[in-house]
């Protein structure tokens, strides 16, 4: 199993709030007597620590959904844990997500809260936004129903709105506002630990950085930590303190979010950093050839190798394990050569 | 020069409401602007959502007839066109992009067929193995071939590869102008490039004009000749690319050229920094 001790600035001595060890989530189905698997999440540990924004990058279909909602505990059949765990620790407690059902649901929103990408989709379009909150919320605060509304216009109000929008529907407000509510919804118990889907990706450009700005803000004032999911690096540039990188169900690059976008060590990383647009530069970007790997019959060895300019035989045929390296973790053959190149 | 489209104060508006609260919405105000036949283009339509783009984009492609002003391809009013035939002709020279390519295509139905079919219809062709040869061709100026397309459903292939499909069914024809309406937006930035890039291909090998509308102001910097901004149904600023998004004037263009952040995480994380402070 591969597990790295990271040594990085951010909080010295703490325990990382969540420790995810080899993890493997399959999507299993039984067609007629075929079995088929996709290996949406696949040998992945990563650790998370306190006061961290951590952001997972990769393309669509990589299984960075999935492997966010295994982390969740938020999982369904087809999609099973086959092996491995997700560690929580809140307040000294440590909680297994797989093995401790129970104690995980009532952590959940109190402790471990979750936005969710659209932000239509999370609001009841016939009940009053204020209902939501108490839907979510209440049951995990113990407070009276005149000290919880009073909390959450006071939360509101931190946020930037107006308490009024509690008694508005849906529909009456703009997608910057509906996000700025999942956004409240999922901060007024102050969790310690907050996971995020695409939280800018359905809104317009104009209120982005705004929401970037509240998820930053919100997350320095309570000390939780985020994980968060986009394929939109530019996100991952405004305010992750690390990324991770997914590919093909698997991380295959971890760092400092600096060194990702200065000295990126795997190829793919590398790809994307040098595909991004930026205005005032109309220098032709090369566009990454090939298909996303189908999950279902993944690639032999390192799964990016029929895409990779730097693929070796050595590629086609063995996994490359994730180690640590600059700082970071890669999962190449070849991150010496990318160093020298 | 002739022009290839000739849009001149075009407007559009909708009536919203009821019996009692009746308004008028002005969706597009007094939007004119000229595409040349002779040099091919990128034309790029920025906005926001609400902003016109779309229902401009709708107008172009003959879906919504202008409430004054006109709309010329050709030198031909396109609300004028009356008869199937007039009307097969034009929309065999200008084609549509969408935004969704997974809601573009249904999924029940096998990807080939929106091909072969665009290619009975616009090309008059009956014989099998002609239509196959058209298809094939078009699809391997988006880089494809006919036969990873055969049989497919669009729920086996990637966003990118549909988008690069729905550009090759638009190619059949033969087309002179594609209007691409948020093209890139349900495609990950990382096959993004390949679609922009696509474009860029059309336009310099097939002498395609290209109308690209989008709120990705760094893809629009990147392969357009020519942009207009539109706020609220006005075109507020236009000019070359260079320009109206190096040096915007206008200070709804300015907020949202400030809106992109720049993928770097020294800069970005620098600004986001600067709006924690004002909150």
């Amino acid at each position: 199993m591969l597990t790295v001790v990271e040594k990085t600035p951010v909080s010295v001595e703490a325990k990382p709030v969540l420790r995810v060890e080899g993890l493997k989530a399959y999507y299993q189905m039984n067609y007629f007597g075929v079995r088929r698997e996709v290996r949406a999440v696949d040998d992945v540990s990563l650790t998370i620590k306190r006061n961290e924004i951590y952001g997972i990058a990769g393309e669509s279909s990589s299984g960075k959904s999935s492997l966010i909602k295994t982390i969740a505990g938020a999982i369904t059949p087809p999609l099973r844990v086959v092996e491995g765990s997700v560690k929580f620790d809140f307040g000294g407690k440590e909680l297994d997500v797989y093995a401790q059902r129970p104690a995980m649901k009532a952590a959940r929103w109190k402790h471990l809260s979750y936005v969710m990408q659209g932000s239509m989709n999370v609001l009841n379009p016939v009940r009053k936004v204020k209902h939501a909150f108490h839907d979510f919320a209440f049951k995990h605060m113990g407070l009276s129903e005149g000290e919880f509304r009073a909390k959450v216009e006071s939360h509101l109000q931190r946020i930037g709105l107006d308490p009024r929008v509690l008694e508005s529907y849906p529909h009456q407000l703009s997608g910057g506002m509906r996000q700025r509510l999942t956004i409240g919804l999922a901060t007024v118990c102050e969790p310690e630990f907050i996971i995020a889907d695409e939280p800018t990706t359905a809104l317009d450009v104009l209120v982005q950085q705004d929401v970037l700005a509240l998820i930053k803000g919100v997350q320095q004032r309570m000390g939780s930590s985020i994980i968060f999911v986009t394929h939109d690096m530019t996100v991952h540039a405004a305010i992750a303190d690390r990324i991770g990188i997914v590919y093909a169900g698997r991380l295959v690059e971890e760092g400092l979010t600096l060194d990702v976008f200065q000295r990126p060590q795997h190829p793919y990383t590398a790809h994307l950093i040098a595909s991004l647009p930026r205005i005032g530069d109309t220098r032709k970007r090369v566009a990454l050839g090939g298909k996303p790997p189908n999950l279902a019959d993944p690639p032999s060895g390192c799964r990016f190798h029929p895409r990779c300019p730097l693929a070796i035989d050595k590629c086609k045929t063995d996994n490359p394990p994730l180690e640590a390296r600059n700082n970071g973790r890669v999962a190449c053959w070849r991150a010496g050569e990318m160093e020298a190149a | 020069m002739t022009a290839l489209l000739e849009l001149s104060d075009v407007n559009k508006d909708y009536r919203i409401g009821g019996f009692l609260d009746r308004s008028t919405l002005h969706a597009v105000k007094h939007v004119s602007f000229t595409l040349e036949e002779e040099k091919p283009e990128i034309f790029t339509v920025v906005g926001e959502s609400g902003s016109g783009k779309t229902t401009t984009a709708r107008m172009i492609l003959g879906n919504e007839t202008p409430t004054s002003g006109s709309l010329r391809f050709m030198g031909k009013d396109i609300a004028a066109i009356r008869s199937r035939k007039e009307r097969l002709a034009f929309m065999a020279k200008v084609q549509p992009i969408f935004q969704n390519p997974f809601e573009a295509f249904n999924p029940l139905t096998t990807l080939d067929y929106y091909l072969f079919s665009t290619a009975r219809r616009f090309l008059g062709l009956k014989d099998k193995a002609a239509v196959e040869a058209a298809t094939d061709k078009s699809l391997q100026h988006v880089g494809l071939s006919l036969a990873e397309v055969r049989g497919r459903y669009s729920h086996e292939l990637s966003g990118g590869q549909l988008q690069r499909i729905a550009v090759a069914r638009a190619l059949i024809p033969g087309p002179k102008l594609i209007v691409a309406d948020e093209p890139v937006s349900m495609v990950d930035s990382s096959l993004r490039m390949s679609i922009v890039n696509l474009f860029r291909e059309l336009r310099d090998n097939l002498g395609v004009s290209i109308i690209y509308i989008t709120h990705d102001l760094s893809t629009a910097y990147y392969i357009s000749d020519r942009v207009i901004i539109m706020h609220k149904g006005d075109v507020v600023e236009a000019g070359r690319a260079a320009d109206v998004l190096g040096n915007p004037s206008h200070e709804y263009s300015r907020a949202l050229r400030n809106a992109v952040l720049p993928p770097d995480p020294v800069i970005a994380s620098a600004i986001i920094r600067e709006k924690l402070r004002a909150f």
